[in-house]
């Protein structure tokens, strides 16, 4: 009996033995690090090279590393500052783009989108010297000494936003602006409640971006803060310099759950405004 | 009293005229049409109208009022946009309810119209649909009922039909023409489909290159049209230029290449060089000369068989091809000519039209 040979479609990708080898190989590749991260985070032993028995003993003595904790609590608050004031300002930008014209706009444009490609070693460099330069006050309470890092956050991701939410309008179709106007409604009722609706998935792509921008700048921050101002990269940074403890795994598991919870939120969000627009 | 006052409105553009001093007044329950080739500023017109585009000159009065500079939101006028401008994120009902919410009609008030006008588009069933689940011809009664339950005094509707089917276009503007009878305010239609506007219109203004042409009924339109342009874009034409040789209480004498010396009806003044223009339609085509009319003898070049009628295309001695049209109205008509043949064109001398060239 002659066995029929499976059918694969030109654009059947998984179908063919050799993408799915690279496909699972890609896989690998990104995940295995973060995987065994996590896994060694449970590891029952100093060195983090053997496994040697599950133990959740690191992550109490990560949440009871004070210093761990602050500066945990830092980049949260840096985040999530920096997320809403960036995305603000670059939904402000992004709308100033599309909507109006108006002199050296194309130039305007280019200079907005500078902290994109400036490497952020120099961003880091100059953020350091002008905050010195002026002499942002230092020493403050809680949290506003962490003022000088979140304006540096802001400073590099809002244009992200803003390119995130242009994009987005660029799909918008004016004569749904001129509706709404037609039918009566104000220039702010029309914003809120026809051109806002469009923004949001933008919005929420763009507040993504800038919060695990935030959360994981290790350069600019590092040039910006203080012995006062650790964040949780940096104070990463200094815990490995002497080894990888699986205490240091642990604190990074926990940032890794925080961050897919949050992206996982945000995507959500953002699904539901996708099927809203055509 | 005309809803709608047009006076000497021009709108300047940088670099183009988009309208050149327009003047046109619509009557109210006027069914009232736009016609032009595209880039005519026939939209311009419409959204200075809807406040979209203030005039550079002149003012636009609508009911009375002089609304020239006034928002578009504050304007009793209402507009079906091209591409239907249906809000995405809401529901039908929502999107008909929207002009109410906005204006601060209470909800159950605002509940109660968008029914109302989704039962007059025969939409009534599907208010809780997001518009990504309806069809073109649905969208556009959406936004045919957003914009009639505003009560408005007058409808826009700009190129309506543009993104419609053939077969769904013809049922459209029956069902326009229907609601605009049933309530019985101006509706100002901007197309560059003249059989749209041929067959809904009460009247047509024919736009080109920013300036009216034309403002007639399109019985008027079709038959005495004022221009080479108007006669050429509403239907066909054939056009035969001569040289006017003398005019009498009978009309004018034209001179003109294979017809001879020829006098057609025609009131107006006119002088030196004309041309006579007649629709396809009103020529007969035979095979022996005719008796009486004007006829011109040609070899037919073209036979393009379209069921109902067969247009023909027949080459005079010199000069442009002329086109015939036959009606088929009995099934032997196919037998009556052939590419190649030699025949005589026919027509009576009060079909003819004299335009100045």
């Amino acid at each position: 009996m002659r066995v029929p040979r499976r059918w694969v479609d030109p654009l059947d990708y998984a179908g063919r033995t050799w993408m799915r080898a690279f496909f699972g190989m890609v896989f690998i590749l990104l995940y295995a690090p973060v995987v065994l991260m996590m896994a060694f985070s449970f590891n029952d032993s100093k060195r983090n090279i053997v496994w040697r028995g599950f133990t959740t003993k690191y992550y109490e003595k990560a949440w009871n590393n004070d210093g761990l904790i602050e500066a945990f609590i830092n980049s949260l608050t840096i985040a999530a500052i920096n997320t809403i004031v960036a995305t603000i300002l670059g939904a402000m930008v992004a709308l100033l783009l599309w909507r109006f014209r108006f002199p050296f706009k194309s130039a305007y444009e280019g200079f907005m989108a500078l902290p994109i490609v400036i490497p952020e070693i120099c961003m880091g460099v100059a953020m350091l010297a002008f905050f010195s330069r002026i002499g942002w006050p230092t020493g403050m309470p809680w949290p506003l000494n962490l003022s000088a890092i979140t304006i540096a956050h802001i400073a590099f991701s809002f244009p992200f936003v803003a390119i995130v939410v242009r994009a987005r309008m660029a799909g918008f179709n004016r004569e749904l602006e001129e509706a709404s106007r037609d039918l009566g409604a104000s220039e702010w009722q029309t914003f809120w409640h026809v051109i806002f609706p469009y923004m949001r998935p933008g919005l929420v792509a763009g507040a993504l971006l800038a919060f695990t921008l935030s959360l994981d700048d290790f350069v600019i921050t590092f040039f910006t803060s203080g012995p006062e101002t650790v964040t949780f990269p940096v104070k990463v940074y200094s815990m490995v310099r002497f080894s990888v403890t699986p205490e240091v795994n642990a604190a990074s598991t926990v940032l890794v759950v925080i961050t897919l919870i949050v992206a996982a939120l945000m995507l959500r969000v953002q699904r539901q405004g996708q099927a809203d627009s055509p | 009293m005309s809803i709608i006052s047009i006076r000497n409105v021009t709108k300047k553009f940088v670099g183009i005229t988009a309208v050149d001093n327009a003047n046109i007044e619509i009557a109210a329950n006027e069914f009232f049409a736009v016609l032009g080739p595209s880039g005519c500023g026939k939209t311009t017109l419409l959204r200075m109208l809807a406040g979209f585009e203030t005039p550079t000159a002149g003012e636009i009065l609508i009911d009375g009022v002089d609304v020239s500079t006034t928002a578009p939101n504050k304007r009793p006028v209402n507009m079906v946009f091209q591409s239907y401008a249906v809000f995405p994120h809401m529901t039908v009902l929502a999107n008909v309810g929207y002009g109410l919410k906005v204006t601060g009609v209470p909800a159950a008030e605002t509940r109660q119209r968008a029914e109302e006008a989704l039962e007059m588009v025969q939409l009534a069933h599907l208010g809780e649909r997001k518009p990504d689940q309806l069809s073109g011809g649905q969208r556009q009664r959406v936004a045919l009922a957003r914009a009639l339950v505003k009560r408005p005094k007058v409808l826009l509707l700009d190129e309506p039909m543009s993104a419609l089917d053939a077969k769904l276009r013809e049922q459209m503007q029956l069902e326009l023409t229907r609601l605009q009878e049933e309530v019985g305010i101006t509706f100002v239609i901007v197309t560059h489909d003249q059989d749209e506007a041929l067959s809904m219109a009460d009247r047509i203004a024919v736009m080109q290159s920013g300036r009216v042409e034309q403002i007639a009924t399109p019985e008027l339109l079709y038959e005495s049209p004022n221009s080479r342009f108007v006669a050429d874009f509403i239907g066909k034409v054939n056009l035969l230029d001569g040289q006017v040789t003398g005019a009498s209480d009978q009309g004018v004498t034209v001179d003109v290449a294979h017809l001879g010396k020829v006098t057609v009806p025609h009131s107006d003044h006119a002088q030196g060089p004309v041309s006579l223009a007649v629709r396809p339609e009103k020529i007969r085509m035979t095979v022996s000369r005719p008796d009486s009319g004007l006829f011109i003898q040609g070899r037919i070049v073209d036979w393009a068989y379209y069921g109902d009628t067969s247009h023909i295309r027949v080459q005079p001695a010199s000069g442009l091809p002329m086109s015939v049209t036959v009606q088929n109205d009995t099934r032997s008509t196919i037998d009556n000519g052939d590419v190649g043949d030699q025949v005589w064109l026919s027509w009576q001398a009060e079909d003819t039209l004299v335009l100045d060239r």
